[in-house]
């Protein structure tokens, strides 16, 4: 049974707004979990602004078993925390919370590394007129690194949008479950060549807007 | 106003096993009176910047004391010593502005740091910018501006809270001649006109010339001279100052001159000191000596004149010899 476009588009609409909300979902909680912890790891390490060995020791070694880990792994592996936390498995909802947690050490990481290239001299100016660790980090660091700030968290949207297709094809809902049930169990070539074209319009946009913002930020 | 008392600072060994590094700043003791303008001058790698460092606690001494207005900032808590942070500027020699904020936030932001609201910040900063004459460039990011003006704009940032000290880190060391010029001359009206107290880090000894009245030499960590800017350069004590004063005053050929004056002058070179009591056309004519000036360079420091001169004796070589020995008995004369 192919699907009739007449009817099967409204299936489309639905599917793509379920990934635009997955992936904007997880962005923003991914965005506030990850940027704390990356500052958590850019201040801790040895030499920084609020050095502590055990809290480096710990975060570092979170990212280092995560981040590594195959998204589809992931979502196995954490199912039954999943399942604990969000009360399903299956859906966009219980999608969110590993597309969450991987994501938040990818942010982590891109932004502990942003931090650590900005140079130093300013963060010597800011302490030298009185500001405390929390200040420079969030009146200094922050905006300092923006620029490539917002280049690593467009970096992180469009992974998302892959993350969220590949949530999709194990239950997840999204493009990603329309392509697998229809498109590839069903061998429906039209209903690949749309969920592709969709999730290639998604990217494309994420890239724009992301590279638009970098621009502004940056002034070029 | 600023007091260090035996201050050693030790950094931990880069690798572990390698033993103890030695001391960047080792045992340094010196007080810089309110209302002066102090310089510290050494070769690279001397530990001028830890000991600047070290004034406003952004590093912790291994040992010893500094006191900034009779306040042991080893006893405050790191609170206190932010407030205390407040009230001393510092001037860096890459500038160090913040990127992501115009000319004017740069300047408003230590103004935000102490409590200031965002209006009268802004206001307070645009002063600070006319002082330093860059008013008009307010709106620009500092990318847009020239090294010289990123300096200043450093300065009125340094300046906006009127703290009593500016610490100023190789503030010209990144710029031309003619822009170090500007600067300096900024440094001086910030003395002359706010009265702040300035204790600047340099290793060129002309900018210790026109602008300090008092001088520490620094090498391997330690104090090895110190005082009023003319004695030093008068008579300069440690071979390190001697450099330093040479290469201020040239007042003495160095080595390559006194080759090129030899293939010109047959006969004694010596060098006497400008201003020094002695009647030397006397001298010369009692002994039957003449002479032509081979050499001189003669520079103001603190409002007196400093240099020498050499000439080139001929005469009979007993005559020679009896004009020189009156002169080597002063003991500022350089005989060849
Ligand atoms: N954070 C640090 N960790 C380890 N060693 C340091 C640190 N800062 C400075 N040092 C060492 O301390 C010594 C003195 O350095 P400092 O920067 O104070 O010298 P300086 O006189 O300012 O030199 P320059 O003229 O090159 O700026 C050097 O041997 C330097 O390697
Ligand atoms: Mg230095």
């Amino acid at each position: 049974m192919k699907a009739d476009w007449n009817t099967f588009w409204v299936k489309v609409v639905d599917a793509t707004g379920e990934t635009v909300y997955m992936v904007l979902v997880t962005l923003a909680l991914s965005a506030v979990l990850g940027t704390a912890v990356g500052l958590a790891l850019y201040a801790t390490r040895k030499g920084g602004l609020l050095r502590s060995r055990a809290v480096f020791a710990v975060l570092s070694a979170l990212v280092n078993v995560i981040r590594p880990v195959p998204f589809i792994i992931a979502i196995v592996a954490l199912s039954p925390v999943t399942r604990g936390v969000v009360g399903t498995m299956i859906g966009t909802e219980a999608a969110i919370f590993p597309m969450t947690v991987v994501a938040t050490f990818g942010v982590a990481r891109i932004v502990e590394s942003n931090l650590l290239s900005v140079e130093p001299g300013v963060i010597e100016a800011a302490r030298s007129m009185g500001a405390g660790p929390l200040r420079v980090l969030l009146t200094v660091l922050v905006p300092e690194a923006l620029g490539p700030l917002v280049l690593g968290f467009t970096f992180m949207l469009v992974a998302l949008i892959d993350f969220s297709a590949v949530a999709g094809t194990v239950g997840g809902g999204g493009v990603g479950n329309l392509a697998m049930t229809y498109g590839y169990l069903r061998f429906d070539t039209s209903v690949m060549v749309v969920t592709v074209a969709v999730l290639v319009l998604l990217v494309q946009l994420a890239q724009l807007l992301g590279n638009f913002l970098a621009r502004k930020v940056l002034r070029r | 106003m600023i007091e260090l008392r035996d201050v050693t600072k030790v950094f931990p060994a880069a690798k572990k096993g390698s033993g103890a590094a030695a001391p960047a700043v080792d045992g340094v003791s010196l007080t810089v009176e309110r209302g002066s303008v102090f310089g510290v001058v050494g070769h690279s790698g001397a530990g001028k910047s830890t000991l600047l460092r070290l004034v406003n606690y952004l590093e912790t001494p291994t040992s010893g004391t500094v006191l900034v207005d009779g306040q042991d900032l080893g006893a405050l808590g790191e609170r206190r010593r932010r407030e205390v942070r407040r009230s001393i500027g510092m001037v860096f020699q890459q500038f160090n502005l913040f990127r992501s904020r115009t000319v004017l936030g740069n300047v408003a932001y230590p103004l935000r740091l102490s409590g200031l609201g965002r209006a009268e910040a802004r206001e307070r900063a645009g002063e600070a910018l006319r002082f330093v004459g860059l008013d008009a460039h307010a709106r620009r990011y500092p990318e847009q501006l020239s090294g010289g003006q990123r300096q200043r704009v450093g300065i009125a940032r340094a300046l906006a809270t009127e703290p009593g000290v500016l610490l100023c880190d190789e503030a010209t060391s990144a710029l031309d001649p003619r822009t170090t010029g500007e600067v300096l001359d900024l440094l001086r009206r910030v003395h002359g006109e706010l009265g702040v107290t300035i204790v600047l880090i340099t290793h060129e000894m002309e900018v210790v010339r026109s602008l300090c009245d008092h001088v520490a030499v620094m090498a391997a960590g330690k104090v090895v001279e110190s005082g009023g800017v003319h004695d030093v350069f008068s008579r300069p004590a440690h071979p390190v100052t001697e450099t330093f004063v040479r290469s201020a005053l040239h007042d003495v050929p160095d080595a390559a001159t006194l080759d090129r004056l030899r293939a010109r002058h047959p006969g004694r070179l010596v060098t006497v000191p400008v201003g020094g009591g002695e009647d030397l056309s006397r001298l010369f004519r009692e002994h039957d000596v003449d002479f032509t000036i081979a050499h001189a360079g003669v520079t103001e420091v603190q409002d007196r004149t400093l240099g020498g001169v050499t000439f080139a004796l001929r005469g009979a070589e007993r005559d020679v010899a009896a004009v020189l020995a009156r002169l080597t008995a002063g003991e500022e004369v350089v005989a060849r």
